[in-house]
């Protein structure tokens, strides 16, 4: 089947699981598995009220901000990383701990020291994401090509300009990666410290519903939030296929 | 020849890098304004060494250049480098990629461009103006590395085996043009190959290198009449075979 060009074995796959899930659903098996189709109905009923708008972007806000803080703070820290091989040597380990450490561990413990609030999950927004974006950048930069570098400077490029129009766009493909890595952690960010906080946007709505047990609302909110990471990595991963075609000869 | 005044002056240069590997020992030259220059020496004996020197993109660890009257301690505008590996940005397209010199130098994006598609147009590439390197050929990325460091208007052009990775016929086109060039502009380049064939073909002055750490083991300056001669009668010449058989009588003894 052409129709739908490639697109039809990943629609394929999902409907199918789809369609498992609606039996399961069906069965009754487990109150915590209500059938797929209840779970749309449900969705379809939350998407439009002002709860969930509020809820929203209250998330939104918060993702947005953090998201903010983590490029500005994380690609400039990339940068200096693999610029300059001591701060490297003092950061470098760091880094590498908190990509892989689970930083949802310290949430209480900034609940402790910043209140509990949107700060907190902005904090944790920026710390799910930020690592993975200095890891990526300073990765970038060293492999950027070291006679393009050797070839601004010889037509007397000045120190700035080495940056912006060398390294950085030569490290653009994956400072690019990171941001996407780093924007899926972002949403994981978002949802774990509202969750914790559990006062605030989605987070409220999960701990709403999950006490109530409202199983289809449950899982049509996780949907929605699956549904916008997907649609942020996909956005940025379209942009990354961009730059690549560019790059494609470094 | 008449002797012409050095432009380019090296005064007991060497160069140790880090690692401690010794590349260039006590070289001393002059290289002459206007003119044809070679760097000729077996691999590895640093002549990439000398000319980034040369360039001011390394400093040497002894010694001193001087350009122009100037002692060198970085690179400058009256220089500019052919990179071997041609060193574009594969993410800026042709027009970019040569008005890159001038775009470092802050001039206005409108004159850079009317220059570069000036310099485009000389080196043969007109049409190619908005393709990306990748979707060229070796020889026609070449073309752009070179219409870049001529669109600065440099008076010395330093070029790093810039016909290495050409094949055969595009390489004896490109000694052509260069030839050209140089009796259209007033030129100085100075020319890194480890051909002796091009060596005595193009220079006016060849400095031949001794393996590592490189010194300078001789200057020999082919004369070649050209005189209206094509390049095949040339390269018959027995002017140009004798130098030819004298640069590889002094090389053959650095052959391991
Ligand atoms: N950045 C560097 N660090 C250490 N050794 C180097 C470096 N660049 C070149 N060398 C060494 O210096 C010697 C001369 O190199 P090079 O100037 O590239 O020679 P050539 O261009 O004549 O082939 C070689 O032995 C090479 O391995
Ligand atoms: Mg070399």
């Amino acid at each position: 089947m052409t129709l739908f060009g490639k697109k039809i074995p990943i629609f394929f796959s999902l409907v199918i699981w789809f369609i498992v899930w609606e039996l399961i659903g069906q069965a009754k098996l487990s109150t915590i598995i209500p059938p797929f189709s209840r779970v749309v109905v449900a969705g379809i009923t939350i998407l439009p009220t002002e709860k969930f708008s509020t809820a929203a972007s209250i998330s939104l806000r918060s993702f947005a901000i953090g998201m903010a803080f983590a490029l500005v703070t994380g690609i400039p820290i990339g940068v200096m990383m693999a610029r300059v091989e001591s701060l490297s040597k003092i950061l470098g380990m760091w880094v590498n701990i908190f990509v892989s450490a689970p930083i949802s561990a310290l949430v209480p413990i900034l609940m402790a020291v910043v209140g509990i609030g949107e700060t907190t999950v902005v904090v944790t927004v920026l710390l799910f994401a930020v690592f993975v974006i200095i890891l990526d950048t300073q990765v970038g930069i060293k492999q950027a090509d070291k006679s393009l570098v050797e070839m601004a400077r010889s037509f007397g490029a000045r120190r700035y300009q080495i940056y912006t129009k060398v390294l950085l766009l030569s490290a653009l493909p994956e400072i690019l990666a990171g941001v996407r890595l780093g924007a899926i952690r972002g949403v994981k960010g978002v949802v774990i410290g509202q969750l914790l906080i559990a006062i605030l946007g989605v987070g409220e709505l999960f701990e709403l519903y999950s006490k109530h047990f409202l199983m289809e609302e449950f899982w049509a909110l996780v949907i929605i939030v699956f549904m916008f990471a997907f649609t942020v990595s996909e956005a940025i991963a379209s942009l990354e296929r961009y730059v690549e075609y560019y790059a494609s000869t470094r | 020849m008449m002797p012409a005044e050095a432009i380019v002056e090296a005064r007991g240069v060497g160069k140790t890098y880090d690692g401690g590997v010794e590349a260039l020992k006590d070289v001393s030259l002059a290289l002459s304004r206007g003119r044809l220059n070679t760097l000729l020496g077996p691999s590895g004996c640093g002549k990439t060494t000398l000319l980034k020197i040369i360039a001011g993109l390394i400093p040497p660890s002894r010694g001193e250049v001087w350009v122009k009257g100037k002692k060198v301690d970085g690179p400058g505008p009256e220089r500019a480098f052919v990179f071997q590996d041609f060193a574009l940005l594969p993410w800026a397209n042709v027009l970019r990629n040569v008005a890159f010199g001038l775009e470092l130098r802050g001039m206005p994006k409108e004159q850079r461009d009317d220059l570069a598609r000036k310099q485009i147009a000389e080196a043969g590439l007109s049409g190619f103006e908005s393709s990306y390197p990748h979707q060229l050929s070796g020889g026609m990325r070449q073309r752009v590395g070179l219409a870049r460091a001529l669109a600065v208007d440099a008076d010395i052009i330093l070029m790093d085996e810039p016909f290495a990775s050409v094949d055969e016929q595009t390489r004896r086109k490109f000694q052509e043009e260069l030839l050209d060039l140089l009796r259209h502009k007033q030129k100085t380049v100075i020319f890194v190959t480890h051909s002796i064939e091009e060596a005595t073909y193009l220079s006016d002055q060849i400095v031949l290198l001794s393996p590592r750490p490189g010194t300078v083991s001789k200057i020999i300056h082919p004369n070649i009449e050209r005189g209206g001669r094509n390049p095949d009668e040339i390269r018959r010449d027995k002017n140009y075979l004798d130098v030819v058989d004298e640069i590889w009588q002094i090389l053959k003894h650095y052959v391991v």
